[in-house]
């Protein structure tokens, strides 16, 4: 195990170097914001190259940077004037707010859906749920996100006496200097639905299958034979069993929480490091982008190693060298 | 909930034992009644895509200046005498909604299609060398895969567009391009697959043999190990297929993808979301082409499963 974890380091070295020559390969690298700008000649730009330490080779400046990493400097981003640091950390609040919400809703709807369509398999609600489940996987999210601000935020549902549903469908809230906490939910409905839709259709096909697959065992049956009950036999013995590989794609679709963050929170104008990636996107800022990436990176590996060592932790026959 | 469990009735054991050729392949394939749908769906999708000049009442890129009065044309079912003509309505611009569906439906397949291409010769000929050779190979093989795979698609996506569109302009990111970027960053699950099959593969008694009777390495992957390893390669490759055509769609619709006027389904909605309150047609009809084709993609690619090989994942 221990093992496991000092590979992970060569790995993020390795990451940092392949990232690292992508983003200061792009065309004007890091002063690509200043060659936009009339009022800076060309001798202003060479100063600045040679100031920032731009003028020396690629490797030199590689290990510049991972020594400024290391002591927790990520840079300067150009598009929020503050540090790289200092502009993720601020918007973090935001996107966990939004990804911790969605993870838990679609685990427990999830999971829950997965098992009550397995122990009814071939049934007409199990035939429901997976038709949903497979609906859920192949649905363009965010195309997801425009028919629920269609639907919910642009008309609205109306009901009986008058009455309408209608959420709001950007911010974190209304946009008040007090906390309000019915407003901070009002205005996470709409996002998290679309942030969990995904995960939740893959969570259920999983549930699904690993509890059928733990139904035809043989200690299950052996269970049945000794004359258990149903509901211990199921809970006990089946469910028990039947989560460990959950659990593994629980943590492993961790990571895609990243890539639906970027996409939600840029449909929704939600306040979170997503969103301020894609905004750094298009206007060039090379070290937020890198921060960011490096960042998603270290999380990605981090779940993988957490997926490894709850997966061998849970079932004793796994062991690692 | 009532939930309780019930000894499952012992497997029919001929029926698992099986061996499959090409008459059990399909049919089990008839049996998938959701691929069925899904081939069908997807015949009709791939027929509007290769005939959309034909089927197309107006050019794709022109501009209804004759009705178009500066909002977005509706659609004929819904106010016939304001429509023009445009059975689906118009874009912000005017353009012929339906004419700029069926164009879409050439660029997403046509992406999809050639994106896993590129996947598929690259994961397999990785996978298979490191399968193959295993030791140092292998390994040097997998770290660059991890590597790839820690790094999520999405960001890592819209990070090497961004820096195609800046070096000169948006118009720089053609079909080519995206299809090139695409292709060439999701080979890694494809190549981990053709890595585990052939490290099974190897050990097996047909490839001594072929060693013994002193094939080649080249041949001894190409022609004798590669067409055992097909049935993975094939699911994979299908349900990449509806990966991808999702993936280009959310480059194009975020502004780093397919570039207009050429239509996308994605690119189609990138501006659907300003006009949600004018034009919901804009909004819900490409967005409905990608639903329908990605879920008989997917419904294609779980029949093969089942049919291919029962036992798979």
């Amino acid at each position: 195990m221990v093992r496991r974890t000092l590979q992970a380091i060569p790995l993020l070295i390795l990451i940092s170097v392949i990232l690292f020559v992508i983003l200061n390969n792009a065309p004007g690298g890091p002063l690509a914001p200043y060659l936009q700008n009339p009022h800076i000649t060309p001798a202003d730009i060479a100063r600045l190259k040679h100031n920032l330490g731009l003028d020396q080779p690629l490797p030199v400046r590689y290990l510049k940077w991972l020594w400024m990493v290391l002591h927790g400097d990520l840079g300067y981003s150009t598009s929020n004037s503050q540090p790289v640091m200092q502009a993720i950390l601020e918007r973090m609040p935001a996107t966990l707010e939004l990804t911790i919400t969605s993870f838990v809703v679609s685990v427990a709807i999830g999971l829950a859906a997965g098992i009550f369509s397995a122990v009814r398999p071939y049934s007409f609600a199990d035939y429901f749920i997976t038709t949903f489940a497979f609906f859920g996987q192949s649905m363009p999210v965010f195309w997801f996100a425009l028919m629920l601000q269609l639907g919910l935020a642009v008309h609205g549902i109306p009901l009986p006496g008058g009455y309408q549903i209608q959420l709001p469908s950007a911010g974190l809230s209304n946009g008040s200097d007090t906390f309000n906490l019915g407003d901070r939910i009002v205005h996470l409905i709409l996002p998290t639905m679309v942030l969990a839709l995904l995960n939740l259709a893959l969570y259920s096909r999983f549930m699904r299958s690993s509890l059928l697959e733990v139904t035809k065992t043989d200690y299950m049956r052996t269970a049945a034979a000794k004359g258990l009950d149903g509901r211990t036999i199921l809970f006990k013995h089946g469910l028990k069993n039947a989560l460990i590989p959950v659990v593994t794609i629980l943590a492993l679709s961790l990571p895609g929480l990243v890539a639906g963050a970027i996409v939600t929170e840029t449909i929704f104008a939600w306040p979170g490091a997503g969103r301020m990636f894609f905004t750094a996107l298009q206007q060039s800022d090379i070290a937020l982008m890198m921060g960011y990436l490096l960042l998603v990176a270290v999380f990605v590996v981090f779940s993988n190693l957490l997926a490894d060592v709850v997966y061998a932790w849970l079932d004793p026959r796994v062991k690692y060298d | 909930m009532s939930a309780t469990y019930q000894a499952p009735v012992p497997a029919n054991i001929e029926e698992e034992e099986i061996v499959y050729s090409k008459v059990t392949f399909w049919t089990r394939l008839r049996r998938h009644k959701g691929a069925l749908i899904g081939i069908f769906a997807l015949a009709v999708i791939v027929l509007a895509a290769i005939f959309a000049k034909q089927l197309s009442p107006f050019n794709p890129d022109y501009i209804d200046n004759v009705h178009w009065q500066g909002n977005p044309l509706p659609p004929c079912f819904q106010d016939a005498s304001l429509c023009g003509g445009h059975l689906l309505g118009t874009d912000e611009v005017g353009r012929d909604l339906l004419s700029r569906l069926l164009f879409g439906a050439r660029a997403s397949l046509q992406v999809g299609i050639f994106a896993v291409l590129i996947e598929i010769i690259i994961g397999t000929s990785l996978g298979a060398v490191a399968g193959y050779y295993g030791g140092w190979v292998d390994w040097i093989l997998m770290r660059i895969t991890d590597v790839f795979l820690s790094i999520p698609l999405l960001p890592l996506l819209l990070v090497l567009t961004a820096i195609v569109a800046s070096s000169s302009s948006k118009a720089a990111l053609s079909f080519q391009v995206i299809v090139l970027i695409i292709g060439a960053l999701s080979w890694p699950t494809m190549a981990r697959l053709v890595r585990a099959s052939f490290l099974t593969l190897r050990e097996r008694e047909f490839a001594e043999a072929a060693r013994a009777v002193g094939n080649n390495d080249f041949r001894i992957i190409f022609r004798h190990l590669l067409p055992n390893a097909v049935a993975p390669i094939v699911v994979q490759s299908t349900l990449d297929v509806a990966n991808v055509i999702i993936t280009e769609s959310i480059l194009s619709f975020l502004g780093f993808g397919i570039q207009p006027p050429t239509a996308s389904w994605g690119n189609m909605l990138a501006n659907a979301q300003a006009n949600l309150q004018i034009a919901w047609w804009a909004a819900v009809f490409p967005g409905l082409c990608i639903l329908v084709t990605v879920l008989s993609i997917n419904y294609i690619g779980d029949g093969l499963r089942d049919a291919l090989d029962p036992n798979m994942k």
